[in-house]
């Protein structure tokens, strides 16, 4: 298939697409679809979509809500501190440890990452107002979890309904117990999905976490000059562990990890690094932004995806630093680089040549691009459910060939385009999973490396090519079709 | 580093020494007490298990921790998806649908549809009115099913959206094109501060059953209307279907996503199975109607029994004597004798009880679910001889501790049994350090408190999101309680062997045969 058949198909898929939706939704979605190439003009997004809009009403749209953002995504791996669901039971038992934010502690006692804290509304708290109850939680989660270094109050849909008031019920109980309380109006009706969620949480970072006084002790770390901190890794399968060693192997000290296995420490010491590195850019690049202005900390983004990002990247982040690191840099590469091209030996004439279409949040949809095409892969679709321009401008400097671009792809429209682009492989959500599974095609959660992982780093990169290849190549999908049906 | 030959996974590649002194080295700058005195750690975790703790634990009134209960639009969902060609729509903001479909799916590894009207801020001031107007066309043009099911979030509850109004009004609005005035789009109101999964369960069934007869009252046909209520069980539908089907019975199963969510590979479509529309229209017709599931069902079946005066009424069928009692019930309504088939699948089950007992008999259990799950499966426990030491239901609407109350003290250990109605998991955790068991018997969410108390989980009950196709089995009916009985005799005999295996030391009781 040449590049312009490829253009071609994909252009006719969006069009036949489009017929199906009454004319206001084809006209909002028309926006949202496009086909990327490497030489775009526009600069300012790819494949000429539209986002970050609001989704429309009754399709079945993937994106999750601010609380998700908040709650499920920036603040809820801090392991160190209790996050409470603050209104009704649902939205923190929906969003119990279902993300894999690896961490290290004694659940229950010092760490609480996957636990379910709710003040469970009832109606009467809708009626009369929730902040005396939420007070109360806040009592006797210290009496019964002493070891808790603070608390977040993440609000779900009623509370920014009912005029309840959690600043202030925060302050209060905060000056009370000498402790770190953290109001989030991350409320599940703001904005248009997870992102506004990201934005208010970092936003709420900078207020509770550097702009006021926390209990805890950073007195005992100097700051050295090889600073730095991993900012947008939520350690899913402990992805950001398997970065940090590649970090530390090069002669930076990684003070801090935003979120994924963090301590409320590691965030207060944050403000004094040399650089921070930004991995996912959408929900954290509030926070470095901030950090930049106010502490002059610089930031880049990097991609530990994939040996020939994962290099980039390291080359970049040495340039930062003197010649010592940029010399033990070449040492990491070096040292990985016989692994690495033995696992693209062993999987690349497995993988050569097969399609893949993705669907994910916030970096994956870019940052994967280049682990597949590292193994041979081609990368034929690809969208965000709550991406920026930004994202998709960023995006356009990651494909390699003509891309179907879906923002804010639903149900309906994603299935179209994998029955008319017919990828080998579909990379995306564990809602749409089972769907693309019962079409007898390979499927792969990218949100949870389908309970995998890690994928970041080097090391990370060997697993990312077994499963790619478990996968694809099991003899699973063969069975689909019964012995006695016939051919075609 | 990774061998090519043998690449490793997270589970065995941080245990390799490079991992372990990066995870050693990030310490110094934690906050987290493990990384600063873990001699602190320790003495809370040992104080967590005391009686003190349980105490100040139990006395708890304003936060809830690791709740066993969810909210009410997840059962509203439930019932659409039992219905022929029914797309559930929930009036709200569309990061709830996101939850709804990801924990069915995690749960029944299947895809689960669902939409949203995304609601956002501009709908909090104005109201839902335009959302649902464009969302329900929308809905109705992409996905085509014949039926809407429209349930509501806490936000839409909040704002007071008038369903009724803003249904006609979007119908009214799209002029036919989409929207004709007969196409059927039952609602409910399902406010998540109000009950829980199965009050949304018992408010969208009510809703579609009484607004889907509407006008249709007719001449009574001797028919059965079943309602499973919030059955995760896949194979407990089919159980009762068949145990029905033996009696020759004309029947309509209200809500029956067993096609649903047991999809067959091979091509994917969105809707399968499911009551039909047409018989879910004459279901006020039928003559009797059997909820299986009483707190499930309250609101639909006092409209059924009251309104509608159909005979029946509520029928456990878990455990023998909740078959029993079914199976008793279904020879009444339909005046026929009890078929040769059950007859024969009850003796089977008496049979395979009487070879295990010894294994079940005096063993201590804790169990936690929903009401009327855990009514089933505590009369099975008794009947087993076993000692169900404490069941905890999270969700428990009124009058289910007084019922489960009596019902253990039907058992001669009765002293040492104990009801626990609206605690969380958490609260369980206490009572297992503090009076242990045995075994649990429970859903995923027992996962940790199996981890921190050292007791044997067997899975059974809602969510499992990691076990897989456990739900695809029956829990209802005499095969039902047979695959009960197969799972915690099993688990029993497996903690036996873990108990015994050690080499030289306990491996004297590691028997060959039992």
């Amino acid at each position: 298939m040449g590049p312009e058949s490829l253009e071609a198909k994909q252009q006719a898929a969006i069009e036949e697409i489009l017929k199906v939706y009454p004319q206001k939704a084809a006209k909002n979605r028309e926006k949202h679809l496009g086909v990327g190439t490497p030489n775009d003009e526009n600069q300012k997004t790819c494949g000429d979509v539209r986002s970050n809009k609001k989704t429309v009403p009754g399709v079945m749209s993937q994106r999750g809500c601010a609380y998700a953002g908040s709650k499920g995504v920036v603040w809820g791996p801090i392991k160190d501190m209790i996050h409470i669901s603050h209104g009704p039971i649902g939205c923190g038992q929906y969003s119990r440890a279902g993300r894999r934010n690896y961490y290290i502690g004694v659940t229950g006692v010092d760490t609480f990452v996957t636990m379910n804290f709710s003040t469970d509304f009832q109606e009467n708290n809708i009626v009369f107002g929730g902040d005396k109850k939420l007070g109360i939680a806040i009592d006797e989660i210290e009496t019964l979890f002493p070891l808790n270094n603070g608390i977040t109050v993440q609000s779900e849909c009623p509370i920014g309904l009912i005029g309840d008031d959690i600043g202030a019920v925060a302050r209060v109980k905060a000056k009370e117990l000498d402790t770190t309380i953290v109001p989030v109006n991350c409320e599940g009706f703001r904005g248009v999905s997870q992102s506004l969620g990201h934005h208010i949480a970092n936003d709420t970072v900078r207020d509770f976490v550097f702009d006021a006084k926390v209990n805890v002790d950073t007195s005992d770390v100097v700051a050295t000059d090889y600073d730095v901190a991993i900012i947008g890794d939520y350690n899913i399968g402990g992805d950001a562990w398997s970065s940090r060693i590649l970090l530390e192997e090069m002669g930076l000290r990684v003070v801090a990890q935003w979120s994924g296995d963090a301590t409320l420490k590691e965030m207060a010491l944050t403000p004094k690094v040399k650089l921070n590195l930004l991995h996912c850019y959408r929900s954290m690049n509030y926070i470095s932004r901030h950090m930049e202005k106010e502490y002059g900390i610089p930031w880049i983004e990097y991609n530990f995806f994939g040996p020939s990002q994962t290099i980039k990247s390291l080359r970049k982040i040495a340039a930062f630093f003197d010649e010592s690191v940029q010399a033990k840099c070449e040492e990491v590469i070096a040292k990985y680089q016989p692994m690495i091209d033995a696992v693209v030996a062993k999987y690349k004439p497995r993988l050569e040549g097969k399609t893949v279409m993705l669907f994910v949040g916030g970096l994956r949809p870019r940052h994967v691009i280049g682990a597949y095409e590292d193994l041979g892969m081609e990368v034929i679709g690809t969208g965000y459910e709550f991406a920026h321009d930004d994202d998709y401008k960023r995006t356009k400097e990651e494909i390699f060939r003509s891309t179907v671009i879906y923002d804010d792809v639903n149900e309906y429209e994603l299935e179209a385009f994998v029955k008319k682009l017919q990828p080998d492989l579909v990379a995306s959500g564990i809602k749409e999973k089972y769907v693309f599974q019962k079409m007898g095609l390979p499927y792969r959660q990218m949100h949870s490396w389908d309970y995998s992982g890690p994928y970041h780093g080097y090391d990370g990169f060997a697993i990312f090519a077994q499963d790619m290849d478990l996968a694809i190549n099991s003899p699973v999908w063969a069975h689909s079709k019964a012995p006695w049906e016939k051919e075609g | 580093m990774q061998e090519v030959e043998k690449i490793v996974n997270g589970k065995d590649l941080f245990k390799r020494p490079e991992y372990q002194e990066v995870l050693a080295n990030k310490k110094q700058f934690e906050s987290s007490m493990l990384a600063i005195n873990p001699a602190k750690v320790d003495e809370v975790a040992e104080w967590t298990k005391s009686w003190d703790y349980r105490e100040k634990n139990l006395a708890r009134e304003a936060i809830t921790v690791n709740p066993a209960k969810a909210c009410q639009p997840l059962g509203a969902v439930m019932v659409a998806l039992g219905f022929e060609g029914t797309m559930p729509y929930v009036h709200g903001s569309h990061g709830c649908v996101a939850y709804f479909r990801s924990y069915f799916t995690r749960h029944f590894k299947e895809p689960t549809p669902c939409v949203s009207d995304s609601m956002t801020e501009d709908a909090a001031v104005f109201g839902g009115l335009v959302n649902m107007k464009e969302g329900l066309k929308n809905c109705a043009a992409v996905y085509k099913p014949k039926m809407i099911a429209v349930s509501t979030t806490c936000m839409a509850e909040v704002i007071g959206d008038d369903l009724m109004a803003f249904i006609t009004s979007a119908k009214e609005e799209d002029g036919g094109e989409f929207l004709p005035m007969d196409y059927p789009i039952p609602y409910a109101h399902t406010p998540s501060f109000v009950g829980s999964h199965i009050t949304g369960y018992d408010n969208m069934m009510h809703g579609i059953m009484s607004q889907l007869t509407e006008g249709n009252k007719g001449e009574t046909a001797q028919r059965i209307n079943i309602i499973p209520g919030f059955e995760t069980y896949i194979g407990s539908l089919r159980s009762v279907k068949s145990i029905v089907e033996a009696f020759g019975a004309d029947y309509i199963m209200l809500g029956d996503h067993s096609d649903q969510w047991d999809m067959p590979a091979g091509n994917y479509e969105m809707f399968q199975g499911g009551t039909k529309l047409d018989d879910a229209k004459d279901c006020i017709n039928s003559s009797a109607t059997i909820s299986l599931q009483k707190y499930a069902t309250a609101k639909t079946m006092k409209m059924v029994q009251k309104r509608w005066k159909h005979a029946g009424g509520f029928s456990n069928p878990v455990g023998l004597k909740g078959t029993d009692e079914f199976v008793m019930k279904l020879s009444e309504l339909t005046g026929t004798d009890v078929p040769q088939k059950l007859k024969i699948e009850r003796g089977r089950l008496v049979d395979a009880m009487q070879d295990s007992y010894p294994y079940m008999h005096g063993k201590k259990f804790a169990i936690w679910g929903d009401p009327d799950f855990l009514l089933g499966l505590v009369s099975f426990l008794l009947e087993m001889g076993a000692e169900p030491t404490h069941v905890l239901c999270h969700n428990a609407p009124n009058g289910w501790e007084a019922e489960m109350r009596e019902l253990l003290d039907t058992s001669p250990a009765k002293d040492s049994l104990n009801v626990w109605a609206g605690k969380d998991l958490w609260a369980m955790r206490s009572l297992l350090f503090t009076e242990p068991v045995d075994f649990m018997i429970g859903n995923s969410y027992g996962k940790e408190l199996m981890r921190d108390t050292g007791t044997p989980l067997i899975y059974i009950g809602f969510p499992i999101f990691d076990r897989h196709h456990l739900h695809r089995y029956s829990i209802s009916g005499y095969d039902g309680a047979l695959n009960l009985l197969t799972w915690i005799t099993n688990k029993v005999l497996d903690q036996l062997d873990e108990e015994t295996k050690n080499i030289a030391t306990t491996d004297y009781f590691f028997d060959l045969v039992r």
